[in-house]
């Protein structure tokens, strides 16, 4: 049997899906975290189930390319059971989708989600009453906190197909006039002139807004049967988004949080580097010496340097980071975020629904690319997923602060990153020259303030990690048995002579050739393979300063690492994808010789 | 006849003040619908919560919170319908 979770967006469908089949997707309060489709496995009431998490829709109507992803799975993939989720705090909205569904002819649950949220704002549902209305059964969850699933798992087999509801004559003989295998047409053909009369009497010219305006107050009539409304509180969370979203204090806030987000970053991750490397260093030097010379033996001690130093430099700096960002998600600050600074974005030919995959860029581009997905217009998303490459991920800041900040100090590391940023806006301001904007701007729901739960944002922290673990390790592993194999064969030095053509203009040692093509695979590497390709973990005594800072400002820009090649491949095609890798290689080689020319004079 | 009634871009209205949805404009049919779905449908009640730097305002509309770019904010049409308070 496969269930699937349809809901509008921020409607709490992913934290629902954690709860019913174990921890797997991302879930963020932020209106589309999910754009694609997540499939688990899991036991209702002793009976194995599939349940797929569909990206979050408003409507089965509109077009971005989330909300295709939805529609195309429901129309064409079979479907046994509809798990409407509906956030119960903004019922009537919420109804409209639900409308929508059941005219799909596919059994049906409605889980009214964040009941206490409702609750809160004021807000009591009949659910019997709803669920006599609607026809099929209607049940409460809390899925952040685990409530209602074992109801759900009996409403399940009670689903029933919903009668789909009755409309004016108008949108009836439209209905009439459309039936075909499409039951819900994004855009109708054709509409029989008599149709098109009617509407026109009625002051429409597109048939679908008739019907959503009728659905709109059909869902209003079913929440006035449905609910009671006690008088809302005038909430805290209205004077918070006042403050926060305020054009000076929000902006001052803005930038605290950024920067407590870097500093904090950088003072945890170095105060656990300095407690994991000495103990790492001294036992890879003893497994170093306990397997002593040979091709096999310095081939295997590469392998497990590069194991500890994923343990000691990548994971002390890329732990607190996943954690701050996983607050700043599930708060809901991201979307706030996105407002400050649409005005700005508006100069740079973007606007602030961006903000978000910019933001997550920071944590991992593919994730940041894959968020493009929620704007609304092809442009944006293009410009959007190239500057979001440009953003410095997480796997970049571990070279940042483990290389820039670590022996040149976090006002290097902090110029860094403003430096980045004004490469961010002269690019977008390019690429709006070359592609001017065609979208509509910002259109953006701001959910309400969540408390973040140990279990919804420790879980999310732990995916990211694991993904690091899964992904990067074995890759690490991987590389520095291979580097090793290299070195100790005689190998390298070919590598490095390939990569001359870089590192001879960036001023770098020959030997920092390897670890850069190896960061092509993930961008952690180049600094983790550094030591071993220098031959010593004394780092300032190999390079100098100048040179440490054009290998991070080389390894910030220069091509994607190849899981974002390949997102980006899927995303935006391959020729284009082409042009980035091109584009990024050039500016990474222009921003290095630049930093050269700047150390040189300062340092 | 009150001045204060007639309609007017969802952008001026003051923060604060409520209005009824005219009229939408939407530069697309995608963009028109997408506002429906969202609530912004002629008839439904907004208020105006507060202006970003840089155009954009913040509204309420269905009990939601939605941030509205200024170019979009500019095509709604609302008749204000509490006194100017500014």
């Amino acid at each position: 049997m496969r269930l699937a979770l349809v809901g509008q967006p921020n409607s709490g469908k992913s934290t629902l899906f954690n709860a019913l089949v174990g921890l797997r997707a991302v879930a963020a309060n932020f209106p589309g975290t999910t754009v694609e489709v997540l499939r688990g496995r899991a036991a209702l009431a002793g009976k194995p189930v599939e349940i797929v998490d569909l990206p979050g829709i408003y409507s089965l109507a509109a077009q971005d390319p989330a909300e295709r992803v939805a529609r195309d799975f429901l129309l064409s993939e079979k479907v046994d059971v509809i798990l409407n989720v509906v956030d119960a705090s903004v019922l009537p909205r919420s109804l409209t989708l639900t409308l929508e569904l059941m005219e799909l002819g596919i059994p049906m649950v409605v889980v009214l989600n964040m009941a206490d949220e409702a609750e809160h704002k004021g807000i009591r549902i009949d659910s019997e009453k709803l669920e006599g209305i609607l026809g099929v059964p209607v049940v409460f969850t809390v899925a952040s906190r685990g409530v209602g699933l074992r109801e759900l798992a009996a409403a399940v087999a009670r689903a029933r197909v919903p009668t789909p509801p009755r409309y004016s004559e108008a949108v009836e003989a439209l209905r009439a006039a459309l039936k075909g295998p499409d039951p819900l047409p994004a855009q109708p053909a054709w509409v029989p002139p008599p149709v098109r009369e009617a509407l026109r009497a009625r002051g429409y010219e597109d048939p679908a807004e008739l019907w959503a305006d009728e659905r709109f107050a059909l869902a209003a009539r079913i929440f006035r049967e449905v609910a009671q409304v006690a008088h809302a509180r005038v909430g805290l969370r209205e004077r918070l988004d006042d403050l926060l979203m305020h054009p000076f204090f929000g902006y001052a806030f803005l930038a605290l949080t950024l920067f407590l987000l870097f500093f904090l970053t950088f003072r945890v991750g170095a105060a656990l580097e300095g407690l994991l490397l000495p103990p790492l260093e001294g036992l890879s030097a003893r497994a170093g010496a306990a397997l002593g010379e040979g091709v096999a033996a310095q081939a295997l001690t590469g392998a497990l340097e590069g194991l500890l130093a994923g343990i000691g430099i990548a994971l002390p700096y890329l732990l607190p980071f996943f954690l701050l960002l996983a607050l700043l998600e599930d708060v809901g600050y991201l979307p706030r975020a996105g407002f400050l600074l649409d005005g700005l974005m508006h100069r740079l030919g973007l606007h602030g629904k961006s903000v978000i995959p910019l933001l997550l860029g920071y944590g991992c581009s593919v994730p940041a690319v894959l968020a493009t997905r929620i704007l609304e217009d092809e442009r944006d998303r293009f410009v959007s997923a190239v500057l979001a490459v440009l953003i410095p991920c997480a796997a970049r800041t571990v070279v940042v602060f483990g290389l820039v900040g670590r022996f040149l100090g976090p006002a290097a590391a902090l110029l860094l990153y403003l430096g980045n940023l004004g490469v961010v806006a002269l690019a977008a301001t390019l690429l709006a020259r070359l592609f001017p904007a065609t979208g509509p701007g910002l259109i953006l729901e701001i959910p309400p303030y969540r408390l973040p739960t140990p279990r919804t944002t420790l879980g999310k922290t732990w995916l990211r990690l694991r993904e690091f673990v899964k992904v990067a390790w074995p890759l690490l592993v991987a590389s520095s048995f291979v580097l090793s194999l290299f070195q100790a064969l005689g190998l390298a030095p070919y590598l490095n002579a390939a990569a001359r053509a870089v590192t001879w203009p960036l001023g770098l040692p020959p030997e920092a050739g390897t670890p850069l093509l190896f960061g092509i695979l993930r961008k952690e590497l180049a600094l983790l393979l550094l030591a071993q390709a220098l031959g010593t973990e004394d780092l300032p005594a190999a390079l100098s300063s100048g040179q440490m800072l054009v290998f991070t400002v080389f390894t910030i820009f220069y091509l994607p690492c190849v899981a974002t090649l390949a997102v980006l491949g899927k995303e935006l095609g391959w020729r284009r994808t082409g042009l980035v890798l091109l584009a990024t290689t050039g500016l990474a080689l222009l921003l290095g010789l630049g930093a050269r020319l700047v150390a040189a004079a300062a340092l | 006849m009150n001045l204060n009634s007639i309609p007017r871009p969802l952008v001026e209205l003051h923060p604060g003040q409520t209005g009824r949805v005219v009229a939408l404009a939407g530069p697309s049919r995608e963009v028109r619908l997408r506002l429906r779905a969202l609530g912004l449908r002629p008839g439904a009640r907004v208020r105006l919560l507060g202006r970003g730097p840089g155009g954009p305002v913040r509204i309420e509309v269905e009990g939601c919170c939605l941030a509205l770019g200024a170019g979009v904010a500019r095509r709604i049409l609302v008749a204000p319908e509490t006194e100017d308070q500014g």
